[in-house]
């Protein structure tokens, strides 16, 4: 493709700009306003007004009162994340290789249940994982589920819904970066004796990481925050974190708790992306 | 067993595709469901009642109105804004692209509950708390949906060489005419593209609208507080005519794409 020349000048400021001040009102301004409102003084109310006393114990109580939905939801995005990267690459390298003049079909398929509401879709999970439904009756004949056990308001219902609700962002960048492999190099390892699986793990998987990277960044990250699917497929022992922020915001007019749990979030989420890209060597993705 | 292991792959990511249309089965099936009772989500016997009494439920057919002027309206504005954007940063030089370029990633990277809860800590910290409704819903969704825009457009931008361009300007053409003409065109796909996106991103969001609703009731809301109470069926034929609706965008996009190019060959 021929390099384009790009212009210099002021227009690009000027059509930069109204996006760019919408963002900063909209998305850093209120960034700073979630971190001031973290350090209010919990004693004060919504009708009151709350104080700026710089209360940094907001966060040490934050911790001591919610610590269990916080873990829960980490270690729930955490294994949502590898079943999707497993059922994901399944299907993306299907499509890359093996779906010949199918492969976008497939790909419109794979998007297309996606623009179904996501409320309506999640609720159909309730029909499926019902107490006397197919899959239940099913696990219960197999003696994989006693006889009186259920799927519902189990963790299992929850992360099969996390799992389901963010496939497609695991399958997109996955299917994009396999589909960009060469596969003579793949007939190239096997023509040097190479057992398919060395080939697989040797060349196919080291040049897929960069898919691999995004897709687990893209469905980890929107998993751990969620709490639809934890709400309407789970019980109170399922609560995720997201459903503890938005009620002691909405509900409880807790402000600063809120907001320090939300700041915690962001910061924990952050942490874990840096130490999993540097590890994955992939940081140029960033 | 050659045969099998040469498609064990296909077959399995088969099987993948299938579990993600299980729930879409369901929706569909159930929009036909006549239920014995509110309280058990399960299908009962066939009936055209919610197709035919569609607005039936109390709040369902207002809540659809607002989050189809919520999502067009967003869209409208995220889609200008953002494609302007995608020019900047596509066709011009300038200090301070690269750092422009983080600013519009980070929305997608975080977070819709921290995103949410900042916006609302704005709103209150800025004496707003009482007004939330409609137009604080409105900002959210343009603010979410422009870096989706703004990555789309830039993807069809950067991927277009500006020799036809140049072209069109050699043969005289004014800068504005090469636009309209020449550039506009080529990048519409795109646009259009980034708009569907974000029409349906901004109708579909649920942890960011609620936490900036205030009383008002998008559809996803409603749906959020029958699940409560006892779903009336009437959501599944919305996500049914939803499913339609996306695979008839896709299709007709697809026609279109077909018959342009049989015009330039």
């Amino acid at each position: 493709m021929a390099e384009m020349t790009r212009r210099r000048g002021r227009t690009g400021y000027l059509l930069l700009l109204p996006a760019f001040l919408t963002l900063l009102v909209f998305f850093v301004l209120p960034f700073y306003s979630l971190i001031a409102t973290s350090l209010y003084d919990p004693s004060g109310s919504d009708v009151e007004g709350f104080e700026m006393t710089y209360h940094f114990s907001n966060y040490w109580d934050a911790i001591s009162d919610y610590s269990g939905p916080l873990f829960r939801s980490l270690v729930y995005g955490g294994v949502a994340t590898l079943l999707c990267l497993v059922l994901g690459y399944v299907l993306a390298y299907a499509m890359a290789f093996k779906a010949g003049r199918w492969k976008y079909l497939l790909l419109v398929l794979v998007i297309a249940p996606f623009f179904t509401s996501f409320l309506v879709r999640t609720l159909s999970w309730k029909l499926i994982l019902a107490d006397d439904g197919f899959v239940v009756n099913t696990l219960q004949f197999l003696q994989i589920l006693g006889d009186d056990g259920r799927l519902l308001a189990t963790p299992v219902a929850v992360i099969a819904g996390l799992v389901y609700n963010f496939l497609p962002f695991m399958i997109l960048p996955l299917f994009a970066s396999l589909d960009r492999i060469d596969p003579r190099l793949i007939e190239a390892s096997s023509d040097l004796y190479a057992h398919p699986f060395v080939g697989f793990f040797k060349v196919t998987w080291p040049l897929s990481l960069p898919g691999v990277v995004s897709g687990t960044l893209l469905t980890f990250i929107p998993a751990v925050g969620d709490y639809i699917n934890a709400q309407l497929l789970g019980s109170t022992g399922q609560r995720m974190i997201g459903s503890v922020i938005q009620s002691q915001f909405v509900e409880a007019n807790n402000y600063p708790a809120a907001a320090a749990l939300s700041t915690m979030l962001m910061i924990v989420i952050l942490a874990m992306v840096l130490v999993y890209v540097r590890r994955a060597g992939t940081e140029e993705l960033l | 067993m050659r045969w099998i292991r040469e498609h064990l792959v296909l077959f399995l990511g088969l099987l993948v595709l299938v579990y993600m249309f299980v729930p879409i089965f369901v929706v569909v099936l159930m929009s036909f469901n006549d239920p014995a009772s509110r309280n058990v989500y399960r299908f009962d016997g066939f009936t055209l009642d919610n197709w035919t009494n569609f607005c039936g439920p109390n709040g369902l057919c207002d809540s659809l109105v607002t989050s189809v002027l919520i999502a067009a309206l967003a869209t409208l504005i995220a889609t200008v804004l953002g494609t302007l954007a995608a020019f900047a940063l596509v066709r011009y030089d300038f200090a301070g692209r690269s750092a422009s370029n983080l600013l519009i990633f980070l929305p997608m990277a975080a977070p819709e509950i921290v995103l949410g809860s900042s916006l609302l800590a704005l709103f209150v910290a800025a004496g707003f708390a009482g007004q939330l409704g409609f137009w604080t819903i409105l900002i959210a969704h343009v603010m979410f949906c422009l870096s989706f825009v703004v990555v789309t457009v830039r993807a069809r931008l950067a991927g277009m060489d500006d020799t036809l361009e140049q072209a069109a300007m050699d043969l005289y053409a004014t800068p504005a005419q090469t636009f309209w003409r020449v550039t506009f065109p080529l990048v519409l796909p795109g646009i259009v593209g980034a708009a569907l996106l974000s029409f349906s991103l901004s109708f579909d969001d649920f942890i960011i609208t609620n936490l900036n609703a205030g009383t008002e009731t998008t559809f996803p809301m409603y749906v959020w507080g029958v699940a409560q109470r006892g779903v009336p069926m009437q959501v599944n034929v919305v996500g049914t005519l939803m499913f339609l609706l996306s695979v008839a965008v896709v299709v007709a996009g697809e026609v279109n794409n077909r018959r342009r190019r049989a015009t330039l060959t």
